[in-house]
């Protein structure tokens, strides 16, 4: 497909040369290429036409909306409970932070605290997922770029989490763990002795995957420098997470409005320099690091106490009490056909999840149904300065550029 | 700065566009005249009192029942001084058209595009209005309105369902 391209623009012989007119005029023209929408790296169904001159990209134009499924419209007819699977849905390598993300923004909607015990859970929770989500890039990321042992490793130690997401709450990918005003189920015994058992397994292994990325030529040739992006381009384009701090803008919600128990867990938020794939490659290995670092301070502070908020207009009874309690069946069959009664108001609530600034707009005109709610999914707003990274690279790096955002079509498209 | 400064701010130099303000669970929400939303909006972005760099989503509510039907939504954010804004301007159905503020923050583009392609509020000087989620072709309306089915419209019902269960 290129090499056409490259052979006609370089190369042109001499219009005084006897032989010029026998040979057959050569095109100039950019070639237009569609990559995806089945493109093994796109992550899902992306599609972007590329205009090449060469192999250089001279623009480039994402088609979105493969998977468009219309969540925002399906969550203006269910209750505000029935929306939490949706998220799941939303992106699917980080359902628990979708379900986190959602909830707190309904809590704040409603006004409820919820109890110490839950935010630590949540905080865990959330860690523990973040993990996941970076293990998944990392592994996919080498992957398309062609470094293929590093993705064996990070899904062998990213299985042993999703087993205990297993064991936590039934599912592998599609949680809904948390609840509004607190989360579904306590940690068991047996969850605690796993994780710990965990924090104590990973670290070594983050080392490892370093090494088997760092001493590699060729992944290094490929991200150093690849997708520069300054750090007010960066901020102007609304980028978030690993994406916005690589370019060195100290920006996460974590830290600037801290939530859950965040604010009682020490850690540090790694900043890049140069805005490149590397340096964002770099932020997300120490993210894991201090993600271990937040989960033992929280199982440390972690003291006995509910899960959830006691508000029964708007929390949901305990299961065991739905099973054997006339009134809590109630309580639990009218909370999720009718909904709780919902001021009239309009809030927004971002939340730091791996990939970005997740956030929800919920529109409430009273009654048990959102209004209007809208998410801000990062992926979206990344794929936005795509055309903006991508230009002047090869056409190679596009997917490089697919991979340094994370990108979850999932959550792309909604 | 805090809310109150903020909003007496806005008030004090754009007393005659301002509309509304709503401080509602600690956030701060402005509604602004159509015209001057550009302004304000390139107010809130240079003034280094305000110094909202970082545009965090741009959204639209359907009111039907209301005679200015849109409601354009933005919200801002200062990385520097750390505070948020819900920047809020209605439109009339007969002429739903906002001005774009792709010229201050690059990341409205995406936004801007995925709200005309949901709700057809239409960006004057956008670089690129065409849909962005459903098909360039599409032309059932804006699903997000109100009066748009949940179900959709169109296509579906023209089905013809094989009744596979009478033999």
């Amino acid at each position: 497909m290129a090499f056409e391209d490259q052979r006609t623009t370089v190369y042109k012989i001499d219009p005084a040369h006897p032989e010029s007119e026998t040979l057959p005029t050569l095109r100039t023209e950019e070639l237009l290429l569609n990559m995806g929408p089945q493109h093994p790296a796109t992550h899902g169904v992306l599609k972007v036409i590329l205009e090449l001159e060469g192999e250089r990209l001279v623009k480039s134009t994402p088609v979105l909306g493969y998977l468009h499924r219309g969540v925002e419209k399906l969550a203006e007819d269910g209750t505000y409970h029935q929306f939490i699977p949706h998220t799941d849905r939303l992106d699917y390598v980080c359902a628990m932070y979708n379900n986190f993300a959602y909830c707190r923004a309904v809590e704040k909607l409603m006004n409820i605290t919820v109890p110490d015990r839950a935010e630590y859970l949540r905080t865990i929770v959330a860690e523990v997922q973040r993990i996941i989500g970076h293990q998944f890039w990392l592994g996919t990321q080498a992957l398309d770029i062609g470094a293929m042992t590093v993705f064996f490793y990070c899904f062998r130690d990213r299985e042993i989490l999703m087993d205990w997401f297993d064991e936590l709450c039934g599912a592998r990918l599609t949680t809904s763990w948390y609840r509004i005003g607190g989360v579904e189920r306590d940690f068991t015994a047996s969850l605690l002795d796993k994780l710990k058992q965990f924090l104590d397994y990973f670290p070594p292994k983050i080392d490892e995957y370093q090494v088997f990325l760092e001493t590699n030529r060729i992944w290094i040739g490929r991200t150093k420098g690849v997708a520069i992006i300054s750090a007010e381009d960066a901020v102007s384009f609304g980028l978030s997470g690993p994406t916005l701090r690589g370019s060195g803008v100290d920006y996460d919600l974590r830290k600037a409005q801290p939530y859950s128990a965040y604010p009682k867990c020490e850690f540090s938020v790694p900043l890049g320099k140069n805005g490149d794939t590397y340096d964002r490659y770099w932020i997300r290995v120490l993210e894991l690091y201090e993600s271990v670092k937040i989960i033992r301070q929280c199982l440390e502070q972690m003291q006995d106490g509910p899960i959830m908020a006691d508000v029964p207009s708007v929390t949901l009874p305990p299961k065991q009490r739905v099973f054997t309690n006339l009134e809590s069946m109630i309580q639990q069959f009218k909370l999720f056909s009718q909904g709780f009664d919902a001021p009239r108001g309009e809030i927004y609530c971002g939340t730091e999840a791996h990939k970005g600034e997740l956030g929800f707009y919920i529109v409430s005109a009273g009654g048990g149904k959102p209004y209007r709610l809208k998410i801000r999914a990062p992926s979206f707003i990344h794929m936005g300065a795509f055309d903006h990274m991508s230009r002047g690279y090869m056409i190679s790096d596009a997917v490089t550029i697919f991979g340094t955002y994370d990108i979850v079509m999932g959550e792309c498209d909604r | 700065m805090l809310l109150q400064e903020l909003a007496s701010r806005l008030q004090d130099d754009f007393s005659a566009a301002l509309v509304k303000t709503v401080e509602w669970r600690g956030e701060l929400a402005v509604t602004v005249m159509r015209d001057r939303l550009h302004e304000v909006a390139q107010f809130l972005r240079n003034d280094p009192a305000m110094d909202f760099d970082y545009i965090v989503h741009v959204s639209s509510v359907d009111w039907p029942d209301d005679e200015e039907r849109f409601e354009v939504v933005y919200e801002f954010y200062s990385i520097r001084k750390r505070h948020q804004i819900r920047l809020k301007t209605r439109v009339p159905e007969s002429d739903c058209v906002v001005d774009s503020l792709t010229d201050i923050w690059k990341g409205a583009d995406f936004m801007e595009r995925e709200v005309y392609d949901m709700m057809g509020i239409r960006f004057r000087n956008h670089p690129d209005l065409r849909r962005i989620l459903l098909p360039d072709d599409y032309t059932e309306g804006y699903p997000l309105r109100k009066d748009f089915p949940l179900r959709g419209k169109g296509w579906r019902d023209t089905f013809e369902f094989l009744d596979e269960t009478a033999r």
